[in-house]
């Protein structure tokens, strides 16, 4: 056997026993959660009374319902604060590219904790002048995710010559909002919807805003079963993770569609 | 081509004393242009000179710091690009990648809400005009970039813009590709009509599809005319210099006669008109003979001989050290050799002297 060759299949052995070891770290943690969450005890007489009983918990199912209401709120408010600020950057004010990207990085220094009480102040106006509900934390939020999202949207926007394809748009007759909605985004969907998984993931596992704030999302009442049903606490972790997962699939599925229509 | 093409009413195109500064730089310095309607100006200078700065203040891309952008005697300067109704071809790639060849053409007619059926009718009949309506549904990753660029020139036509700005479309191209695409666009602006506003750095491009050339240095424009008259009679120095290639000889002009390597040749409007001055001297208008072959002329020494095919480039030492560089058909100096003694004679076409 010639040592390429070897070496080659060393190669793929180490990928596999890489890929086992963090398959392993992975899988370890929700196969435990599983196995906890349908064992058999006298809170749970039945295999599947930990998930039957997600549905039947009102409490449960308001977090649940404004959880999923703040991941859509906070996906849509932060593509429209951040995609326009972003080619509008580009395209009038390249100079001031790190400044706004060091601006949208700063959440990511500083404590969850130490952002819920600089806002508290900011956030009372919008209890007087928007809503004083749980989906007041939306604004919050948005900033919680710029970090991951500028990234996101960063690295679609550096695909493609935003500068010279609006532009052409522009020359061609369109406004703003359409050189944005059907000329830039339809060109970076993959980033867009990175951006917006990012976003959703963030705020589906959010729980310091919320507690602090004392608002009821999944993670705070997750956190409150817990003490007192801890079954059903870790089925409804399990159900967010995997619907996490399914969100991840769904966007490779589109992704991976899209490149291959591109690759005709 | 049997189909009309014809876009609307031609406009004429004024840009009165146009003025742009980026902080201490002065891109443009009160620049002064009109375009006929239906005609295609060429702004030819060096990078920086401001060609392109004007031509997207023309645009709408970009503003000026003062002064009027006047079509069809109308003061557009407040338009934003969106509203200016002028097709513009880009120097990168613009066309938009998600959308198919057809859909790209059909764009600026989407927008100005045609219906679906003659939008179609539209793109395909522009798509003919640039010879890619067989490449209707491909994306533009699938074609090359000399079939981008017609795509691109074909949706800012489709929509009968008022005036066609074309920011160096071939400069991506390679020399082949960019000499046919040349020559297409020529020929489409010719059949459309449409009033063009063509930038370059290439002066080869300029002269071959302009009606007229203007050349621009430093945000002003240092002279416009017909290729030929730019060519044949530069007023500066700069426009010799700048378009073609130019030899610096010395020269003593007497009663608006100069005397160049031994020839007696008459002055351009703008040279000087008494004592010594350089004259410049396109190497073309030098013939280069055998010596002795003629007693009247200045001789010299062959330094190089280059072949360029149907011509040769010769470079020549005279007697008193001056080098110039003669450009002859190659047939007439097939037996001249480097190290060579020539004779050699310039055509009695006007110079321009300027002073040393």
């Amino acid at each position: 056997m010639s040592t390429a060759t070897a070496r080659r299949r060393n190669q793929v052995l180490l990928r596999w026993v890489v890929l086992g070891v963090v398959g392993l770290l992975f899988f370890l943690p929700l196969l435990s959660m599983y196995q906890f969450a349908t064992r058999i005890s006298s809170q749970n007489p039945s295999k599947w009374d930990a998930f039957r009983a997600i549905a039947n918990d009102p409490q449960l199912t308001a977090a649940i319902k404004t959880s999923l209401e703040l991941c859509a709120l906070t996906a849509v408010g932060m593509l429209v604060l951040l995609l326009p600020t972003m080619v509008w950057v580009r395209l009038k004010v390249p100079w001031a590219t790190r400044l706004v990207e060091f601006l949208c990085l700063l959440p990511l220094t500083i404590p969850a904790i130490v952002i819920v009480v600089g806002i508290t102040n900011v956030q009372s106006w919008v209890y007087y002048l928007v809503t004083d509900g749980p989906l007041s934390l939306t604004f919050p939020y948005i900033i919680l995710v710029l970090p991951y999202c500028y990234r996101a949207l960063d690295a679609g926007l550096s695909s493609i010559d935003v500068i010279t394809l609006s532009e052409a748009a522009r020359s061609l007759g369109a406004s703003w909002f359409t050189v944005i909605t059907r000329v830039i985004m339809p060109n970076i969907t993959s980033a867009v919807l990175s951006a917006a998984f990012l976003a959703v993931a963030l705020v589906l596992g959010e729980f310091t805003f919320a507690s602090l704030l004392l608002f009821e999302n999944l993670q705070v009442v997750i956190a409150a079963l817990g003490l007192t049903n801890a079954p059903v606490s870790v089925a409804v972790s399990l159900a967010s993770l995997a619907f996490a997962a399914v969100l991840l699939f769904l966007l490779s599925f589109v992704g991976g569609r899209r490149q291959g229509r591109e690759a005709v | 081509m049997s189909q009309s093409h014809s876009t609307t009413t031609s406009v004429e195109v004024r840009l009165d004393g146009l003025t742009r500064t980026f902080g201490s730089v002065r891109a443009l310095d009160g620049l002064d242009l009109t375009i006929a309607p239906g005609e295609l100006v060429a702004l030819l200078g060096p990078s920086g000179c401001g060609k392109t700065t004007a031509l997207r203040i023309l645009a709408g891309l970009d503003d000026a710091t003062s002064g009027q952008v006047l079509v069809d005697g109308r003061d557009v300067s407040q338009i934003p690009a969106s509203k200016r109704d002028m097709g513009m071809v880009f120097q990168a790639y613009s066309l938009f990648p998600h959308m198919t060849t057809r859909q790209n053409v059909e764009f600026g007619l989407k927008l100005r809400k045609v219906d679906s059926g003659k939008r179609r009718e539209r793109a395909m009949e522009m798509l003919q005009l640039v010879g890619l309506e067989t490449q209707s549904e491909r994306y533009a990753h699938q074609l090359s970039g000399g079939q981008q660029q017609r795509v691109a020139l074909a949706r800012a036509l489709a929509f009968e813009p008022s005036v066609l700005l074309l920011d160096e479309p071939l400069s991506a191209l390679d020399a082949k590709v960019r000499a046919q695409l040349r020559d297409e666009i020529r020929r489409v602006q010719l059949e459309v009509g449409t009033t063009t506003l063509f930038v370059t750095h290439d002066q080869e491009e300029a002269l071959a599809m302009a009606d007229r050339v203007g050349v621009m240095r430093a945000g002003k424009l240092e002279q416009i005319a017909p290729p030929e008259e730019l060519y044949s009679a530069p007023t500066t120095q700069f426009v010799a210099e700048f378009v073609g290639l130019t030899n610096r000889l010395d020269a003593s002009v007497s009663g608006g006669v100069a005397r160049v390597a031994g020839t007696d040749l008459p002055t351009l409007e703008g040279s000087l008109t008494e004592g010594r001055g350089t004259a410049l001297v396109r190497p073309e208008s030098i013939h280069i003979t055998a010596s002795g072959s003629d007693r009247s002329a200045g001789s010299g020494r062959v330094v190089t001989a280059s072949f360029l095919g149907a011509i040769s480039r010769l470079r020549v030492e005279l007697d008193d050290s001056t080098t110039l560089v003669a450009q002859v058909p190659r047939t007439s100096v097939a037996a001249i050799a480097p190290g060579d003694r020539v004779d050699v004679v310039l055509d009695p076409i006007p110079v321009l002297v300027v002073k040393d």
